[in-house]
């Protein structure tokens, strides 16, 4: 069984893990929280290795080399723009690893009951500890491993299609199997029936069942949701992740799982929440996929999109003395990060005041922007969040949006019909001047019109948002 | 075309309408300039400067009348120079022609187009040759210049070896441009400053040049400035009243005051009466800024310094930007050149008299033979109108209910969620049979739960990606239930065991890694 040396590493590791979760509170100590977190996973794996799971260990360790190795190759390949694919491609790992791990628990229990009823003793640390639980411990650890299992199986689906939504692999729009909702909800109440006949008896095959009708569900929800929705897929999948190790870990009887699954589930289910206040919207709706319908006839846009070369953004830029930038996806799609920041170092030369102003769902993947700002050496003492810059628009020269629509839409404030009426949006309208770059003239991903494309004091700076801005540059002077 | 500045003919003005550095800009419109010979003599120009900078220099002033296509001067033309004004030409000058009825009607005769400078509208974009206020800026640092130079005292307080020297304080009236810098001048000596204006929204700028600003006690809306292009207007009889009883009030303890209170085309209002003047203390100064529209104070002699009974100095002096004739002349010219880069905006010293915009069409009065005073309203108003709209002070004890309703409700909301976690987790203990080893664990996972609320809730929002990096790969620990697994007898479990070590162990490193590399690009400018 585990020995007190296991359990006591346990202790320490759980705690390194809070501190570097907490830490993340900052830029600064966040640096210093990684560092706990990875003393803590080795300290983990370590104790695991030479305690319980030393059975194997060398094959362990050179299947941990060799995942390190993968791992090593994608963390330093990924471009920063495709952050969100990498993120939620990894949630699909630790979905089919809690599915596997599920698998292997139920496995165990039919391997210990087939030994006990030929009278023999069973091998592995696993197997003695299945061996000591009476019948009614068996039963709760099968609910949790069905947890387990069912969770890790949406989860993989999920992510693998949220990752071919986000890579564009898979068309990003929302689309449904004719059925809708009422699909979804019978492979829920199929998967407890499945579920009911696996406690009583079902064996393998139930279980077996009952996964692919989650893998379906996992497939069939993310397929609901649109490309903005993203944010939310991905943190909620980051949550069912955890959830699924709390499960396993309530299966396995392994306290670190339990904690650690529970801090990365609290973790998704705060980050889904956050985001999905900031678009109004309730949990429930991004979920079950797609806006509601507008409560009423839309405003009409009045006036026209009036266009602008480079020479004349330049002009204001030159003349302005405070500037904010709205990054959204449509920056991260062009890769045009660089180019902002060249922009922005060259504007601070001069003295001027240049912020970022970032929308908290803005991108793909909560905090997106930030990271490709990051990336291109903006210092981070000039990105704002909505909330401590949205006053400020009024005293400010110039507002430049790059590659963003919905979040500095102000029909959600004018608009009482408008699908996305309440959402707090940037209010960029309210400085003196607006300057869209944008590729076309179509509408963003909920496809509702822009009034501020058509204020009087917007101009549109159509173009791939890196080409215009490296026109813009040498402009600059 | 060859732009001209003839010498001053206003007997003690100092200033000349062409610089040599303006002179300069003029050209690279692609103009010629010309200057009658001495015309820059008494700012500081000499006439070898201005050859130095391309300006022919001729003798006379007929000679340069009979030269220029453009004559840019200062004063408003004498007789003389009306005669020499000829069908074609155009004059850019002061020009007063709301006084001027009979010599606008002879220009126009003339066929001569008149641009009066102080006719620029007051709107952003003519701010550059706004003469009017390059001159007040000027005439309000000079009059405090002239205030210290009639006063006896310090402006500031010292506390020296030989004695403690009072603050001196300085009440300015009428906080316009030359009343701002009145305020910016006599801060920056050191003078405890006072300021009043009746258009309530300037307390701002005149906080801002840090001095006081003189609140009156009266309920009565001001208008505001914006009607009426940023200057002040008539004020009512009771609302005088209350400003004469507060300045009746100020007068005993102020050192210097300076009054700039005008009202576009009026007598100067009478605000410094007589009595206040008496009660005031021997040896203060009062600078009349007004003194030309007949001053602020009835006692003012235009144009000349005057010493009262109870030794109260009053200067009268109307030339102010005269008497720093350098740098008037430097600001003037350029308010002339940047009228002259409007009126050619091709930049091929060809004069284009748009008579469409805002700011041509205001300044001029005369054009191609027609009268063309007073102008049209302009499109753009001088400032935004002022939003009256105050959000309600709410009082201490409003706020505190507030505070006290805020607090009970977040008490209710949360006793609400512990009462239920609380009783959904003393459900889960009351289920028949439930084994004390399960729920071991149960305790352990609602706490860590409960931490991790605690602890998320304080990630910044910029690290929602490198939270969402390292939570995935702490979510990796299921690589812990691998490990266990795969020592199985069974070969399928070892197998799966394997597997999920395998791609658990992809997560840990690319996870952790990916989240430094986030990490290290974030730094502080």
């Amino acid at each position: 069984m585990e020995n007190a040396f296991t359990i006591a590493a346990y202790v320490v590791a759980a705690i390194l893990f809070i501190l570097s979760l907490g830490g993340l509170s900052g830029q600064e100590s966040a640096k210093r929280a990684v560092w706990y977190g990875i003393a803590g996973m080795a300290l983990a794996v370590f104790a695991t290795l030479v305690g319980p799971g030393s059975g194997y260990w060398l094959l362990s360790l050179i299947l941990i080399a060799g995942g390190a190795a993968v791992g090593y190759q994608l963390a330093t390949k990924v471009q920063m723009t495709q952050m969100p694919e990498l993120v939620a491609i990894m949630h699909s790992l630790v979905g089919l690893a809690a599915v596997f791990v599920g698998f292997n628990a139920d496995f165990t229990i039919s391997m210990v009951e087939a030994a006990k009823a030929a009278g023999e003793t069973v091998e592995g640390t696993f197997a003695t500890l299945v061996a000591k639980k009476t019948p009614i411990e068996i039963t709760i650890l099968q609910i949790e491993l069905v947890l387990g299992v069912w969770i890790g199986a949406v989860t993989f689906t999920g992510s693998v299609i949220a990752y071919g939504k986000l890579a564009g692999k898979v068309d990003s729009s929302a689309t449904k199997l004719p059925g809708g909702h009422l699909l979804n909800a019978g492979a829920v109440a199929a998967s407890l029936l499945f579920a009911i006949w696996y406690f009583n008896g079902g064996g393998f095959f139930a279980l077996f069942v009952l996964t692919l009708l989650a893998l379906f569900i996992g497939y069939h929800l993310i397929m609901g949701i649109g490309g903005a929705d993203m944010p939310v897929v991905v943190s909620m999948l980051n949550s069912y992740s955890g959830w699924a190790a709390a499960a396993i870990g309530f299966s396995l009887g392994n306290d670190l799982l339990i904690v650690v699954g529970a801090l990365v589930g609290s973790s998704g289910a705060i980050l889904s929440y956050i985001m999905c206040k900031a678009m109004n919207r309730s949990f429930i709706s991004v979920i079950l996929g797609g806006f509601g319908g507008p409560a009423g006839e839309q405003m009409a846009v009045e006036g026209e999109q009036v266009a602008i070369e480079a020479d004349g953004v330049a002009t204001a830029l030159n003349d302005a003395d405070s500037i904010i930038i709205i990054p959204g996806y449509g920056m991260a799609v062009a890769q045009a990060q660089q180019a902002v920041s060249e922009l922005v170092r060259k504007l601070r030369a001069k003295g001027k005041n240049v912020r970022f102003a970032i929308h908290p769902v803005a991108g793909r993947l909560p905090g997106h922007m930030n990271v490709l700002l990051a990336e291109a050496k903006v210092p981070y003492d000039i990105v704002l969040e909505m909330d401590e810059i949205n006053e400020d628009f009024p005293d400010t020269d110039v507002a430049i949006v790059i590659g963003s629509n919905d979040i500095v839409n102000p029909a959600a404030q004018e608009d009482p019909n408008s699908p996305i009426a309440g959402m707090p949006v940037l209010e960029c309208w309210k400085a003196k001047q607006v300057f869209v770059s944008k590729r076309g003239q179509g509408t963003g991903y909920s496809g509702i019109e822009n009034p501020l494309f058509f204020k009087d004091n917007t101009r549109m700076f159509y173009g791939d948002a890196k080409e215009s801005l490296d026109k813009l540059l040498p402009m600059i002077d | 075309m060859k732009i001209g500045s003839p010498k001053e003919t206003f007997e003690g003005e100092n200033r000349v309408a062409m610089t040599p550095e303006s002179a300069a800009f003029l050209q690279k419109l692609g103009h010629d300039c010309v200057v009658e010979t001495g015309a820059g003599a008494n700012a500081g120009f000499s006439d070898a400067d201005y050859k130095a900078a391309g300006v022919e220099v001729v003798k006379t002033a007929a000679a340069l009348w009979k030269a220029a296509d453009v004559v840019a001067k200062v004063r408003e033309p004498d007789a003389n120079e009306m005669k020499r004004l000829r069908d074609g030409q155009t004059l850019i000058s002061f020009f007063n022609p709301a006084a001027n009825e009979k010599k606008m009607d002879a220009a126009a005769k003339k066929g001569a187009t008149v641009i009066a400078m102080e006719m620029v509208p007051r709107i952003s974009r003519a701010q550059k040759m706004d003469a009017l206020s390059s001159m007040a800026n000027i005439a309000g640092y000079r009059a405090v210049i002239e205030a210290g130079n009639n006063f006896g005292r310090f402006f500031t307080g010292q506390v020296t070896a030989a004695g403690k020297v009072p603050p001196a304080k300085v009440l300015v009236v009428g906080a316009g441009v030359a009343g701002l810098a009145a305020i910016g001048t006599s801060t920056s000596l050191g003078a405890i400053t006072y300021a009043f204006d009746v258009r309530p929204e300037v307390a701002e700028q005149v906080e801002s040049m840090g001095a006081e600003f003189v609140f009156l006690d009266f309920d009565e809306e001001q208008q505001d400035g914006a009607s009426s292009g940023g200057y002040a207007s008539v004020s009512s009889p009771e609302f005088r009243e209350a400003q004469l009883a507060k300045f009746r009030e100020l007068a005993p303890e102020m050192d210097i005051v300076i009054t700039t209170a005008l009202i576009p085309n009026r007598e100067a209002p009478e605000l410094w009466t007589e009595d206040m003047v008496a009660s005031m203390k021997p040896g203060s100064v009062i600078v009349d800024l007004a003194a030309e529209k007949g001053g602020n104070c009835k006692l003012t002699v235009m144009d000349e310094k005057i010493v009262t009974k109870n030794g109260v100095t009053i200067i009268g002096y109307t030339d102010f930007p005269s008497r720093m004739a350098t740098q008037a002349s430097t600001l003037y010219g350029n308010n002339i050149r940047h009228m002259m880069t409007d009126l050619t905006p091709e930049k091929d010293g060809v004069i284009n008299h748009d008579m469409e915009d805002d700011v041509i069409r205001g300044a001029t009065v005369t054009h191609a033979g027609d009268v063309t005073f007073p102008p049209p309203p302009p499109k753009v108003a001088a400032i935004a109108a002022v939003t009256k709209e105050k959000p309600k002070e709410l009082t201490a004890e409003e706020k505190r209910a507030e505070e006290v309703a805020a607090f009970k409700k977040q008490t209710q909301t949360q006793v609400g969620m512990l009462a239920i976690g609380a009783a959904l987790v003393l459900g889960v203990g009351l289920i028949p049979g439930m084994p004390a080893s399960f729920m071991q664990h149960f305790i352990v996972f609602v706490l860590s739960v409960f931490i991790g609320f605690q602890v998320i809730w304080n990630v910044a929002h910029s690290l929602h990606t490198p939270l969402m990096a390292v939570t995935n790969a702490i979510s990796s620990i299921i690589i812990l239930g691998a490990l266990i697994q795969i020592g199985s007898s069974h070969l399928l479990v070892t197998l799966l065991g394997a597997l999920a070590v395998f791609m658990a162990s992809i997560n840990i490193f690319g996870g952790f890694l990916v989240t430094r590399r986030m990490l290290a690009m974030f730094q502080k400018s």
